[in-house]
């Protein structure tokens, strides 16, 4: 059953006519061809799908596209400023922090709506004191916020000083 | 995935009624669970009425230091809410121990409420399941069942119930708040959720059309001093072999009251009333926090691979009080 819809991916409007068990995932890689989101698991437990939906992540495997309706989507193809690389995206090169690649694409933009969270203050499951005005995200806090999102090969060892190497800047 | 139509409620009103007509349709919040459940045709609703856009969206404080949560409200704006993370700090810690970030940012306080056991065997159609498929047979039961219940559970079935949220919200004695066709009904959460019994297949008192709109956290004067401790196979983005929740009240060295659940050993919330009844005016020692422990889990019937469970559960019940009584 098809229905119309219109959603803005990285800041440009888009309408299009799905079926309604199409997922924001399968209307943005299959209908749009922005492939940056990958399907992985396809079952929300595995995070390379992530892009950020009003500004805040989300696995866009979970989400179907007629629920969105005119929502604010961004994906890795959004976040560069031009030929400009995201700090994330500059930090993951600097660092090693992929070896396939294929989940990287969530992996940064799953880090990019992280570190929107950790500015305004919200805590995690290792953050001690939940009452503190202001959140140190050293690596247990990274890895910790990082989780919903798995790396095959294991890249994690370069993935965390990459995120931190952001947080310190 | 099965074919549906796809509704966007506009005001509860004809949410319900829209959905009460139909008996195969299914409310749509923030599709974490109810989507992958539509993939793997474990859930096939002909019908998916939205209510994400329903004004519950608010977290209200009350005057006397009680919470309403709207239905709608999610999972990652609640648990960083300011008065949940300084009043009733088991609920945030419960909620940040549950899922990825990713998720918390679209499940919501309702959906939470509503999601199903993770049993695989309710997860996998090709096997018997008397949730899944009322008559068919418990696969767990004699298959793999190292996270699954060790209280409450039935011949026909052995699910748990994988909320974190739902855990915190039973010490808490928070209430539901349902719309129906019959008007609204207040429903404390301890009642909310079933024990499996003979119809497994039904995992709350809910009717079909049904809709949550708030849940309501009553004042609780030692809410602050409260705790949620998850154990479970990873350190992080797992579901839990055994949790607690616990808020309680010491005075000169006994307790005064407390608050007591226990998740991942029940078709539901297991608010451990023995324990609470056995600690109230008793010493706050390891020795009575064991022994109140012992007391809730002498009814337990854990089978071959979750009898761990048992001790598992006495000494987080006994670790988490006693941290709670060091504190102050």
């Amino acid at each position: 059953m098809d229905v119309e819809i219109t959603f803005s991916v990285n800041g440009a409007a888009r309408r299009l006519s799905v079926d309604t068990r199409t997922t924001l995932l399968d209307a943005l890689r299959e209908r749009l061809g922005i492939t940056g989101p990958k399907k992985g698991c396809d079952h929300g437990q595995c995070g390379a799908c992530t892009i950020l939906i009003d500004g805040r992540r989300a696995n866009s495997c979970l989400a179907l596209a007629v629920a969105h309706q005119g929502a604010e989507l961004t994906t890795i193809e959004g976040l560069a400023d031009g030929e400009h690389l995201h700090p994330l995206q500059a930090a993951f090169i600097t660092h090693d922090a992929f070896q396939c690649g294929y989940c990287t694409p969530g992996q940064i933009c799953s880090a990019a709506g992280m570190l929107r969270e950790v500015e305004q203050g919200w805590p995690s499951h290792v953050t001690a004191d939940l009452t503190a005005p202001a959140i140190v995200l050293d690596d247990d806090e990274i890895r910790e916020r990082m989780s919903g999102n798995l790396c095959r090969c294991a890249a994690y060892a370069n993935i965390v000083p990459a995120i931190a190497e952001v947080v310190r800047r | 995935m099965n074919p549906f139509r796809y509704e966007r409620a506009t005001d509860p009103h004809s949410a319900i009624t829209t959905l009460t007509a139909s008996p195969h349709g299914a409310y749509l919040g923030g599709g974490t669970n109810l989507v992958d459940l539509m993939k793997l045709g474990v859930a096939t609703p002909d019908l998916l009425v939205d209510v994400a856009r329903l004004p519950y969206d608010r977290i209200v404080v009350r005057p006397d230091g009680g919470v309403n949560i709207g239905a709608a409200v999610k999972n990652s704006d609640l648990a960083a809410h300011r008065t949940i993370r300084t009043h009733y700090p088991v609920l945030s810690q419960a909620l940040l121990s549950g899922a990825s970030g990713q998720l918390r940012n679209l499940a919501s306080t309702g959906g939470n409420l509503l999601q199903r056991t993770r049993c695989l065997y309710f997860q996998d159609v090709t096997k018997p399941c008397n949730k899944r498929e009322p008559g068919s047979g418990c696969s767990a039961r004699e298959g793999y069942h190292r996270n699954l219940a060790i209280l409450g559970a039935s011949e026909a079935c052995i699910a748990t119930h994988p909320s974190d949220m739902a855990v915190a919200l039973a010490a808490l004695d928070a209430t539901v708040h349902v719309q129906g066709t019959g008007g609204e009904r207040v429903i404390p959460l301890v009642d909310f959720h079933r024990l499996p019994g003979d119809a497994p297949q039904r995992d709350t008192v809910l009717q079909h059309g049904d809709l949550i709109t708030s849940v309501e956290i009553p004042a609780c004067p030692f809410g602050a001093r409260s705790a949620y401790r998850k154990v479970r196979d990873r350190a992080s983005y797992a579901f839990a072999l055994v949790s607690v929740a616990a808020a309680l009240d010491v005075m000169d060295g006994s307790v005064r009251d407390i608050r007591l659940a226990l998740g991942g050993v029940a078709h539901k919330p297991w608010r451990a009333t023995r324990a609470e009844a056995a600690l109230r005016g008793a010493p706050a020692t390891a020795e009575s926090f064991g022994r109140a422990a012992d007391e809730e889990l002498a009814h337990a019937q854990p089978l071959a691979q979750n009898a761990f469970k048992v001790t598992l559960a006495r000494n987080v019940i006994v670790r988490t009080l006693l941290d709670l009584a060091e504190v102050r």
